[in-house]
């Protein structure tokens, strides 16, 4: 235990010595600045052109400034997991840093750990942080909270925890920027799996519906994904709710209890596999 | 008794079809310093990152103080440092070894930090940045790091290739010091001298094989012997000093006058270069 907080505790000091964490908090800061100030101008408008439609507009603005939001979360969350681990293990080994380390008797099963440890919590911590404050500012600009707040905060958070597994995975197979860019792949693969679904919801696709479930069972970081979009818009109805599920963050899939539990087991077995693979790799 | 610091049986090692490891049967006694010898690609880095555990053998055996190479009890006695090694540009020295001693259970706690720091020479760097050392500054934090945790066997890749003359003096002194601490150490070198002067015992291999095995002056051997006499020098390629006796009474009995005689040492670097070429 006390070598994979070690090793914990070495990847986060890494993070904080580079600067990483300093050029996130920076910019997320600056995002959340922009966001919070476009908030603001979005509902002033909103208010003012009010009463048009038979609709709620502070609902609608609310709903798909949070989705917009909820996007923008999960996309930084990712960015920063494949940055903080794209190279752990292949990359760090090319470049002589992996070897010191692995000759200890801590072992490479907890090198790895550690590692999932370290990224994982910095990547949840941070995906919470921001969505909230994304939630907070759209509820004090605007009024609008969404009728669960939690579910999409767990469901961001494990999100980026499976994409931390992946590039884990990814950087015992791959140098750091093919990782680097596998990750960013299927990231995109996933999303684009997700809005085929959207998109099959609306036209009522069975075929695009079907498509999109296969890939939110091989991506299940998209099926937590849209599970958290769900939630947020999951309890408007009327013509409101009509409005929203048209909308570029409706009709997201609410996702199964089995699918849930999926994703434990495909982090795990992610992992499972970066640990075989590793032990059996020549450095 | 204790069993041996390292000893590999018939290990082998492929890498698709390029053999690096072709049977090596190699012992490392506790305390003793064993040189490594051999031209580039002769599968000496890979001998000795099988021992640390970072390489797997195909076949054979590699023991570490008892324990199969790979294996945490393996790992817990031996100190590494690797021919082409890094370490964090952000770590100062001082946390460097930290880190290396929470990885390795050592108890030493600062003394220890403080020892190794000033056994290699860096005690007014303790607070520097790894990325403000010079290489050499490094490569000598880099034999420090291997010695956390009062290691039994340690492995040194090429340790004085980035250091200068003063450098390669000093780790000689540190390996010196090594052997009064009884520390066994496999000292992987291209320096035939430097070799020579330290260990006890050296081993060369070719082509993946330990072609030759034994202290420096035995595998130096005699290089012949060289007597003036009335009629010019006399050499006897093949004698010994042990045959000068024979060879002046030889001499004197066939009415030469000798007026000196010279024993010629072998150096290891012939019986380096005899060895690769027999190999070939």
């Amino acid at each position: 235990m006390s070598g994979l907080m070690t090793i914990a505790g070495y990847a986060l000091r890494e993070s904080i010595r580079r600067r990483v964490l300093t050029v996130v908090c920076v910019l997320t800061a600056v995002f959340l600045g922009l966001y919070g100030w476009g908030t603001s101008a979005v509902f002033d408008e909103v208010r003012d052109s009010a009463g048009g439609l038979p609709l709620d507009e502070q609902v609608l603005t609310g709903a798909t400034l949070l989705g917009l939001a909820m996007f923008v979360t999960l996309f930084l969350g990712v960015v920063l997991a494949v940055f903080l681990t794209l190279g752990a293990v292949r990359g760090d080994a090319e470049r002589g840093l992996l070897q010191p380390l692995v000759v200890r008797p801590v072992g490479r099963r907890t090198l790895l750990a550690g590692r999932f440890l370290a990224s994982a919590g910095v990547c949840t911590a941070y995906v919470l942080v921001v969505y909230t404050t994304a939630l907070l500012l759209t509820g004090l600009i605007g009024g609008f909270w969404p009728g669960s707040i939690v579910t999409p905060a767990l469901a961001l958070a494990g999100a980026v925890a499976i994409v931390v597994a992946l590039a884990l995975l990814g950087t015992t197979l791959l140098s750091a920027t093919a990782n680097g860019i596998a990750i960013f792949m299927l990231f995109g693969a996933g999303l684009t799996g997700g809005l085929l679904g959207q998109i099959g919801a609306a036209l009522d696709s069975e075929t695009l519906g079907t498509i999109s479930e296969v890939v939110l069972w091989a991506l299940p970081f998209e099926a937590l994904y849209q599970d958290a979009l769900h939630a947020l818009t999951a309890d408007i109805d009327g013509v409101t709710g009509i409005a929203v599920q048209l909308g570029p963050f409706g009709g997201a899939a609410d996702a199964s209890g089995p699918i849930l539990l999926w994703a434990v087991v495909y982090a795990g077995l992610a992992g499972a596999a970066a640990v075989r693979v590793f032990a059996r790799s020549d450095l | 008794m204790s069993p041996s610091a390292l000893v590999t049986r018939a290990l082998t090692k492929r890498y698709g079809t390029q053999e690096a490891l072709a049977g090596v049967d190699l012992e490392v006694g506790e305390g003793e310093l064993v040189g490594l010898l051999g031209p580039n690609g002769a599968g000496k880095s890979t001998l000795v990152k099988i021992t640390a555990g970072l390489v797997h053998a195909t076949s054979g055996s590699a023991e570490v103080a008892g324990a199969p190479a790979g294996s945490a009890a393996a790992r817990a006695t031996l100190g590494y440092l690797a021919e082409l090694f890094r370490f964090p540009g952000w770590c100062t020295a001082d946390e460097l070894l930290r880190l290396h001693q929470r990885l390795a259970g050592s108890r030493g706690a600062a003394a220890e930090r403080a020892d190794l720091l000033q056994l290699v020479g860096l005690s007014d760097a303790a607070r520097k940045p790894v990325e403000q050392m010079s290489k050499g500054m490094q490569q000598r934090l880099g034999i420090a790091q291997a010695l956390v945790g009062e290691p039994r066997l340690v492995l040194l890749d090429e340790p004085t290739s980035a250091l200068d003359p003063a450098g390669r003096r000093a780790v000689r002194g540190l390996l010196e010091e090594l052997r009064r601490r009884g520390v066994a150490v496999l000292l992987n070198s291209h320096l035939l001298g430097e070799v020579e002067q330290v260990c006890d015992r050296v081993a060369i291999v070719a082509g993946g094989r330990l072609v030759a095995e034994g202290s420096p002056r035995e595998l130096s051997g005699a290089g012949g012997v060289e007597i003036e006499t009335a009629q010019g020098t006399r050499i006897f390629p093949d004698a010994a000093r042990d045959d000068v006796p024979q060879l002046v009474a030889g001499l004197v009995a066939e009415g030469e006058r000798i007026y000196g005689v010279h024993v010629v040492r072998g150096t290891l670097e012939d019986a380096y270069l005899r060895a690769v070429e027999a190999h070939r």
